[in-house]
């Protein structure tokens, strides 16, 4: 019995300091569909993401307006969210998941630490589950989560139209960048 | 029996904690997101910066520069002899640059009566999501003609003054919906050389400009400017009779530009010619087809691909 209410007592404790959840609402994620035949580089990086990393359970959430993505060239951009985001339909992207080998990786030890993200994407209206290799880097105190992903572009039903066919490239990809501070 | 209840409590309450979910995560960054959220801007009000003949209020972004090529060929009515009028044209070359995101300048040229202008447009209110209904811009324009375009009592001198007018317009537009943008355009047109004895120097006008999205690459465009005052004005140096100029368009994008193709009864498309000396009418035939091409080009890159 006293075994069991010092148990409790610990969880009871300990969990505050583990509760903790770390953010960012500033991460990165940059996608790239840029094909050898493409006149330019197709590509737009969006700097206003919105990430929180349960540090107890390893669940990861991010979501982002569609529209803060930002390209080199205007009328990209102006295509991008107009003709193939439809960003007026569908203003966010997300992903809720988890990360499966949480336990791998001790927050309180500087290091590098392969993990895998496994959860659903929303990306055009549409959701797909993927799982994807990414690493979390802890130096100092602060954690920082990075994840390189490839999508077709057809699973998400974002068309290209042909005659841009060869110059678009059917699959996206997609790197994440989050330096995560405590909320 | 109390502390056991107490401890499973405790147990229960931190174990609940520990199968917290995704779910419940992102809700909580829903929260915090729509806390910390800005007013969001209703963006791509029209495709490009002209409706057809004369300027939307959407602007050119910062440090980008647009060279414009528009085309305006001779009326429908002028038969096969002419090419249905393709055989004869007005063209108007500009650059357009985006000094900042709100402010755009540019340079024109047309050839007819060798028209030469500089313009500004400054976006100063802009239509937001639960916020600001419309957006609100500025347009202001000089332009001179290079040729003698009235003649002039004997004995007077041609002053470089008399060459010029001045076009001012407020350009207030909002996005109805994804596929419906409506603008109207007050504006006055200061014609400095008119036969004042019978006209005034101001020609006040009412533009009423829109489109129609049809799908996400199509869209159809109008634009009308019913005159006020000067309604009887005559083409300048001439006995032409003046009209309001109507003009239907299409734009079309095609991978990385868009082409704006329309029907007109003003045969070039500089504000001053367009607004004021329209001088065919659609009842007659005296309809324009013509085009406008644009290419930009980014002179100064975002900051997010400066390195």
């Amino acid at each position: 019995m006293k075994k069991i209410i010092l148990a409790a007592a610990i969880l009871a404790i300990a969990s505050p300091s583990f509760a903790q959840k770390l953010m960012s609402r500033t991460a990165k994620i940059s996608f790239n569909a840029t094909t050898p035949k493409s006149p330019e580089k197709i590509e737009g990086v969006n700097n206003e993401v919105a990430c929180i990393l349960d540090a107890k359970t390893g669940d990861f959430v991010f979501q982002l307006q569609v529209k803060s993505f930002k390209f080199e060239r205007e009328l990209m951009q102006q295509h991008f969210n107009e003709n193939y985001m439809e960003s007026d339909k569908f203003p966010k992207s997300m992903f809720k998941g988890k990360i499966t080998n949480f336990g791998d990786v001790n927050l309180a030890k500087d290091g590098t630490y392969k993990v895998t993200v496994s959860g659903d994407l929303t990306v055009h209206g549409v959701t797909k589950t993927v799982s994807v290799p990414g690493t979390i880097t802890v130096k100092g105190g602060t954690a920082t989560a990075s994840a390189k992903l490839q999508i077709k572009l057809a699973d998400y039903k974002v068309d290209v139209p042909s005659v841009v066919g060869d110059k678009v490239a059917k699959d996206a990809i997609i790197t994440i960048d989050a330096a995560l501070a405590q909320k | 029996m109390r502390k056991f209840l107490l401890a499973s409590a405790l147990i229960c309450g931190t174990t609940l904690s520990f199968a917290q979910s995704a779910d419940s995560l992102m809700n909580e960054l829903d929260n915090d997101v729509k806390a910390t959220a800005k007013k969001e801007d209703v963006e791509f009000t029209f495709k490009a910066t002209r409706i057809c003949n004369t300027s939307s209020v959407e602007n050119l972004g910062e440090g980008v520069l647009d060279f414009r090529v528009n085309h305006r060929f001779g009326r429908l009515n002028q038969g096969a002899e002419n090419f249905y009028g393709l055989d004869n044209a007005t063209t108007k070359l500009g650059l357009d640059y985006g000094i900042k995101k709100w402010l755009m300048v540019g340079v024109e040229h047309s050839t007819l009566n060798k028209e030469n202008d500089v313009f500004v447009k400054a976006k100063l209110l802009k239509q937001q999501k639960n916020g600001m209904p419309i957006t609100l811009s500025y347009y202001g324009s000089i332009s001179a003609v290079r040729k003698s375009t009235l003649p002039i009592p004997a004995g007077t001198e041609w002053h470089f003054s008399n060459q010029l007018a001045y076009i001012n317009q407020v350009l207030i537009a909002r996005k109805m919906s994804n596929a419906i943008s409506l603008q109207l355009t007050p504006t006055l047109v200061h014609y400095n050389l008119v036969d004042s004895s019978k006209y005034s120097n101001n020609t006040i006008a009412l533009g009423i400009g829109g489109r129609v999205k049809l799908s996400r690459r199509v869209a159809i465009t109008a634009e009308y400017y019913l005159r006020l005052t000067n309604q009887d004005m005559p083409v300048i140096g001439s006995t032409g009779k003046t009209y309001n100029s109507a003009t239907v368009g299409i734009d079309v994008e095609t991978g990385g530009h868009v082409f704006q193709l329309m029907l007109s009864n003003s045969f070039t498309n500089t504000e001053r010619v367009i607004i004021g000396q329209t001088g065919d009418s659609w009842k007659d035939g005296g309809i324009h087809f013509g085009f406008n091409i644009s290419r930009v080009f980014t002179v100064v890159k975002p900051k997010e691909f400066r390195n």
